[in-house]
């Protein structure tokens, strides 16, 4: 039995009184891609903040590559190849989409001199690659925060590749999307999977999209690890239904 | 692009000339190219990287008292030189600039490794917490260095007197040095900011979360940022105390309120975030004020706060964000509707 890339054991944490998280354990094996779904407010994006050190968390463990990561800050984390993209877009609004990507590179052994040098050619082609990956080519030169939603949606999807993360955490990366570009999103997102080696951490409230995506899901309602299996497994799970539409 | 060499050849030319042209306004036109080094380093944390500096001043102040210690320490002793002071030729050429290029030396490595103290202490501030911050460090300095005998406490150091025997018109001296200066700032600067470290303070100012996130160096950027200020700000500042000839701890050292405030200013006016917005709003505030003060004397304060108002009113974004606003594509701004690399159109 090998190592997951990514263990969450009994992780919990509250605010204040209300806990969000309590006892969540999740595994996430190398080159797969994983769900996570759960009613509004169920501790989805509060599990996602925790694993990338946003915040502390209260009990439990997380390890990435074998090695604890539960006491490490956010930027350690990102360059250990541990990202996230945020569910409302957080991309540099008044730098232009190159220039987004071109700062997006990997900040591994980063030394005085690199901090202080000219980027490579590579890197803008690299750039330009990933923004055609994604569509957005044409836009290349135009501010970032002149884009729509959806289009930054894509933009800080493409910033992400650009770090070459071994394993990427995706809040509702097809939220405000519109849905005739949902099925070139999901089909990236596999080709990010398959080509580029990017294991996939997904939460997604568009049940057509995870149960397409996902080779395994877990379940979480009221910051307590409700069920996991695969998405057939879940789609008759009496529980999982209950916990969407209110149980009787 | 070849015009662009052009213009900024002829723009080189005409500054080399300027003081021969108009020999009556050296000393002025040194404090132009003074302000500009002031605006442009005070851009670096404010403009492009988002971060209010009112602490900049302390950087000057520490380069322009420790280079004026070192020209006195090196051939007198402190009570030698006050019994000397104010008077004439105490000092040849030769000492002249071997104290003075030793003491700028070592004011750099004292400012770097002082905004590097102070970064790693306070650059965790974030918006108004770090502006209200740095406000209190310029005005700690101040009484500080106020308090201090060996550097002369409250009645201020004079810096040995320029030996115009030897050196000639130290009008032209100083002139040069500060074109030198402000050239080379913006030439580090406009270079820098093509480059990983301009990219990754853009990022910091449009969102350090995001920036950390996706595992940028932010802490280390951020002081590099200062220490660069710093670098330039030493630079000024020690040579400005000797072309003043006096250095007192409020006025002219860690002079805050005017200084401190106009870097800022002259960065805004221009169009922060830009490499020409600070030498533009450098150049026209230095104009303005220089006119206030011969046109409207007793009324100047007066004229420079209504300069002040109507900037942020009518010009909140700088010359250069209006520019920027109205025709963009004479900043290079372009539109290139190719869906991909091959070429192929929407």
């Amino acid at each position: 039995m090998t190592t997951p890339l990514l263990q969450v054991t009994g992780v919990s944490k509250a605010f204040g009184g209300v806990v969000a998280n309590n006892d969540i354990s999740l595994e996430v094996p190398e080159g797969r891609i994983i769900g996570l779904i759960g009613p509004n407010g169920s501790g989805k994006t509060t599990l996602f903040n925790s694993i990338v050190g946003f915040h502390p968390i209260d009990s439990g463990s997380i390890s990435f590559c074998g090695d604890d990561i539960s006491k490490k800050q956010v930027p350690e984390i990102a360059r250990l190849g541990l990202l996230r993209t945020f569910q409302q877009t957080r991309v540099y609004g008044l730098m232009t989409c190159m220039d987004n990507m071109r700062i997006s590179v990997p900040h591994v052994n980063e030394g005085l001199r690199e901090m202080l040098a000219r980027h490579r050619d590579e890197v803008a082609e690299r750039a330009e690659e990933l923004l055609e990956f994604v569509g957005l080519y044409s836009k290349r030169h135009l501010m970032a925060g002149d884009l729509s939603f959806g289009q930054q949606k894509l933009l800080e999807f493409a910033m992400a590749l650009m770090n070459e993360p071994r394993l990427l955490l995706l809040d509702e990366p097809t939220a405000g999307i519109n849905p005739t570009l949902i099925n070139g999103l999901i089909d990236r997102l596999q080709r990010a999977n398959e080509t580029l080696g990017v294991t996939l951490l997904v939460i997604e409230h568009n049940m057509r999209v995870i149960m397409n995506l996902a080779e395994h899901i877990y379940c979480l309602a009221h910051g307590e690890m409700l069920a996991d299996g695969t998405p057939s497994d879940l789609q008759n799970d009496q529980r999982v239904i209950d916990a969407y539409l209110g149980a009787h | 692009m070849s015009r662009k060499k052009l213009y900024l050849l002829l723009l080189v030319g005409l500054m080399l000339l300027a003081p021969v042209l108009m020999p009556a306004f050296k000393t002025q036109l040194a404090m132009l190219m003074l302000m500009i080094t002031f605006a442009l380093t005070w851009d670096i944390m404010g403009g492009q990287m988002g971060y209010n500096s009112f602490g900049n001043i302390v950087f000057f102040g520490t380069g322009m008292y420790v280079t004026a210690v070192i020209q006195r320490d090196l051939f007198f002793t402190a009570e030698e030189y006050e019994s000397l002071a104010g008077s004439l030729n105490i000092i040849n050429g030769t000492d002249y600039l071997t104290g003075l290029f030793l003491g700028l030396g070592v004011s750099v490595v004292v400012c770097v490794i002082l905004a590097a103290i102070l970064g790693a202490g306070i650059l965790k501030l974030r918006g108004h917490y770090f502006a209200i911050c740095t406000l209190g460090l310029g005005i700690a300095a101040a009484e500080i260095a106020a308090g201090i005998d060996y550097i002369g406490a409250g009645s201020g150091l004079v810096p040995p007197t320029f030996p115009h025997e030897d050196l000639g018109d130290r009008g032209y001296f100083f002139y040069y040095y500060f074109l030198t200066l402000a050239a080379a700032t913006f030439t580090v600067l406009s270079w820098l900011y093509k480059g990983q470290f301009g990219l990754a303070i853009n990022a910091i100012r449009d969102d350090e979360d995001k920036a950390e996130a996706m595992g940028i160096h932010t802490t280390r950027y951020k002081t590099l940022a200062w220490c660069i200020s710093a670098f330039f700000l030493a630079l000024a500042g020690g040579a400005l105390g000797n072309m003043v000839g006096f250095i007192d701890p409020t006025e002219v050292a860690f002079a805050g309120a005017t200084f401190g405030v106009w870097m800022v200013l002259m960065a805004i006016l221009g169009g922060k975030g830009t490499i020409w917005g600070p030498v533009i709003g450098a150049t026209v505030f230095h104009i303005m004020q220089e006119l206030f003060w011969t046109y409207l004397f007793g009324w100047q304060r007066v004229a420079l706060g209504i300069l002040v108002i109507s900037i942020v009113v009518f010009f909140p974004e700088g010359i250069m964000g209006f520019i920027r606003d109205r025709w963009p594509e004479l900043l290079g701004h372009k539109v290139d509707l190719k869906s991909s690399k091959k070429g192929s159109t929407p």
